[in-house]
């Protein structure tokens, strides 16, 4: 009678298992059908923009205006698709082989790696659009606490002791290099040697408590945890963190002198070539530099390049001293191999 | 029969009556209760909390803003290709984990503790690396890059990657459950039902699959819970691109760092509810196997 029983349950539970299984079957197969329909439906012209962090807001309101002027200008309806991460990521990610159709970067050698490792681009990218293909630009600022208690005016008082200075890790982000190199860069261009300008850094550095791997990292510790004096970090990003973060919080400091972040942007050849896209892209990027695309840079807070445009927001951006990385450190690879590589200055100053 | 059932019962009873009271084996009152207290204050700090904090976020800026993110196309492409990504793992390693759990726990060969170290590998192995390794694999870089690419197939970077590196990472789950339950059955029955004149397949479908059902579904929920839920692996084969490659969980990273809380706890609480659903299915999956297991040994007995 046990047996029979047993019989009984076993029969009832595999009746169970099909039914299961069958619901799964039923279940797959509506979802392979909706994601080959979907896949289907966005079969028109596509681009994908591989950009870096904290460009997204700025896309956000670039996107919707390239595609209203292209459907305009050419009566084509294009998509355009974002993807968003740290730099030096998402350049690595092309170069393993996602095909983004244009990049957006905000320093030149994440661009300069799809040609160095892959030859996805021509080595002279940069001189193939205006701007060495920088339709716009940042710079190194000063965030303070409201009322500036530890008056902090330029870039000697970060070097006072008892001022907590926040700056992200220059080894990880590009937002921390630019900082590094500006206050090197002050230092020469006040005259000063390169003994100097090491003393002066290792100073800086000395005064950093905590050293975050990327600018949002530390947009987070300065004004969510509380911690330092004085956050260094681009201009955009601080007028970010005063629109979402409370403006009545923090003073922006702008110093006597400061770096040019450029933000290049190039379309990928060999993807474009491949997927049909190199009008679209090209087109894509000359957008970037016309009046509507420089007013919208401007609206993020972002320095436009083309001239007209900057005559026309003079007031947002406060005229700076502003030099070019090239300019005092020769080319960007070359400072990243003095400054950045494993046992360069930075990991000198750092480690003492 | 009722008879002798109601006597095991009251045997039974008196028996846990016995133990279950005894001076000899518990605590004193106040030991316990501190013990008791401990472990509700540990829990309620470290699960009910940050539990209750993500949905307090999520309703923040009220109903509206919560049912908005939800509905906004990213995130509804999020959470498609999570269920999808899921939907093509769990039966994957269902059919892949019962088939080892039953080669492993039935049958000798040679290469078996080598096979069982395999199944634990990608628990050893942290899910960034498992990502890592199909971009060195399937990257245009990678081994196959150059054939793939001029192929025109996608696989990192692309729904396949995410599910290879979903499939890669909930391997062991279904085996890892199974192969203990099997051992502890043994071979008795199927032997048995090779004697009487059984198929492989019969047997397999009228012996094995009855005794395992219950772990089988344990192990499928878990596999189910860590599909929808990873983010290493998936993060690294994902390329980000919005409304194509986001997971649910990639989605909450990407909001969140946007400064949009409401809506990153808003999807949040969309995982969360998943992992309270699937709380609740293996809490039932488990007394009713505990309920099983009790009904057959009372029929053994008898």
């Amino acid at each position: 009678m046990a047996a029979l029983l047993q019989l009984k349950v076993s029969i009832q539970s595999i009746m169970h298992i099909q039914t299961i299984i069958h619901q799964l079957k039923l279940t797959a197969v509506a979802l392979a059908g909706a994601f080959v329909f979907s896949n289907s439906a966005s079969a028109e012209t596509s681009l994908l923009n591989v950009s870096y962090d904290v460009s997204r807001e700025y896309y956000k309101d670039l996107n919707p205006a390239f595609i209203q002027y292209w459907k305009e200008k050419t009566g084509e309806t294009i998509t355009i698709n974002q993807s968003h991460g740290g730099s030096s990521k998402q350049a690595r990610s092309v170069v393993d082989g996602l095909s983004a159709d244009v990049i957006t970067m905000n320093r030149s050698p994440d661009i300069d790696v799809l040609y160095e490792r892959a030859k996805l681009i021509p080595k002279d990218w940069q001189k193939r659009l205006p701007h060495a293909s920088s339709p716009t630009a940042s710079t190194s600022v000063f965030l303070v606490r409201k009322g500036n208690p530890k008056n902090i005016k330029d870039w000697d008082d970060l070097v006072k002791p008892k001022v907590a200075v926040v700056i992200p890790n220059p080894k990880t982000s590009g937002n921390g290099k630019y900082t590094y190199l500006a206050a090197w860069g002050y230092v020469l261009k006040n005259g000063g040697d390169e003994a100097k300008a090491k003393e002066f850094v290792t100073k800086l550095f000395k005064n950093v408590p905590v050293l975050d791997t990327g600018g949002r990292g530390a947009t987070t510790t300065f004004a969510q945890r509380d911690i330092g004096d004085v956050l260094l970090t681009f201009e955009n990003e601080v007028f970010l963190i005063q629109k979402e973060l409370g403006a009545d919080k923090f003073e922006v400091i702008y110093p006597s002198i400061s770096v040019l972040a450029e933000n290049p942007v190039a379309l990928v050849d060999k993807v474009v070539d491949k997927r049909k896209t190199r009008t679209q892209a090209q087109a894509y990027l000359e957008f970037h530099f016309s009046e509507v695309g420089q007013d919208i840079a401007a609206k993020h807070y972002l320095r436009p390049q083309v001239d007209s445009a900057v005559t026309k927001h003079a007031a947002t951006f406060k005229p700076l001293k502003l030099f070019k990385v090239e300019e005092v450190f020769g080319s960007w690879s070359k400072a990243e191999k003095t400054h950045f590589a494993d046992g360069g200055v930075f990991d000198q100053i750092y480690a003492k | 029969m009722a008879a002798a059932n109601a006597h095991s019962l009251s045997q039974y009873a008196k028996y846990h009556n016995k133990v279950g009271r005894s001076r000899a084996t518990s605590e004193a009152t106040w030991v316990r209760y501190t013990l008791i207290g401990v472990a509700l204050l540990f829990l309620c700090l470290f699960l009910f909390i940050p539990l209750a904090a993500v949905f307090v976020e999520a309703f923040r800026k009220g109903a509206e803003t919560y049912f908005a993110s939800l509905t906004e196309a990213d995130a509804l492409s999020a959470m498609k290709l999570t269920l999808i990504a899921a939907a093509i793992s769990v039966p994957l390693n269902l059919v892949f984990g019962v088939s080892a759990a039953w080669a492993i726990s039935k049958f000798e060969f040679k290469g078996k503790s080598f096979l069982i170290t395999l199944i634990d590998l990608p628990f050893a192995i942290s899910p960034v690396i498992a990502g890592l390794i199909y971009v060195l694999i399937f990257g245009l870089q990678g081994w196959f890059g150059e054939w793939l690419s001029d192929h025109d197939f996608k696989i990192v970077f692309a729904v396949p990657g995410i599910v290879l590196a979903t499939i890669f990472v909930t391997f062991p789950f279904i085996a890892r459950e199974l192969i203990p339950l099997m051992q502890a059955q043994g071979k008795d029955e199927e032997e048995a039902a090779m004697v009487l004149g059984a198929s492989g397949w019969q047997m397999f479908w009228h012996v094995t699959l009855p005794n395992i059902k219950w772990g089988l579904l344990y192990g499928v929920i878990l596999c189910n819970a860590r599909a929808m839920g990873e983010f290493g692996a998936v993060s690294v084969v994902s390329g980000h691109i919005r409304g194509l490659t986001n997971t649910m969980p990639l989605h909450v990273e990407i909001l969140y760092n946007e400064y949009n809380y409401a809506a990153a706890f808003a999807v949040a609480s969309v995982l969360a509810l998943l992992a309270l659903v699937t709380l609740a299915l293996k809490t039932y999956v488990e007394w009713q196997a505990a309920r099983n297991a009790e009904e057959t040994e009372r029929e053994i007995t008898e």
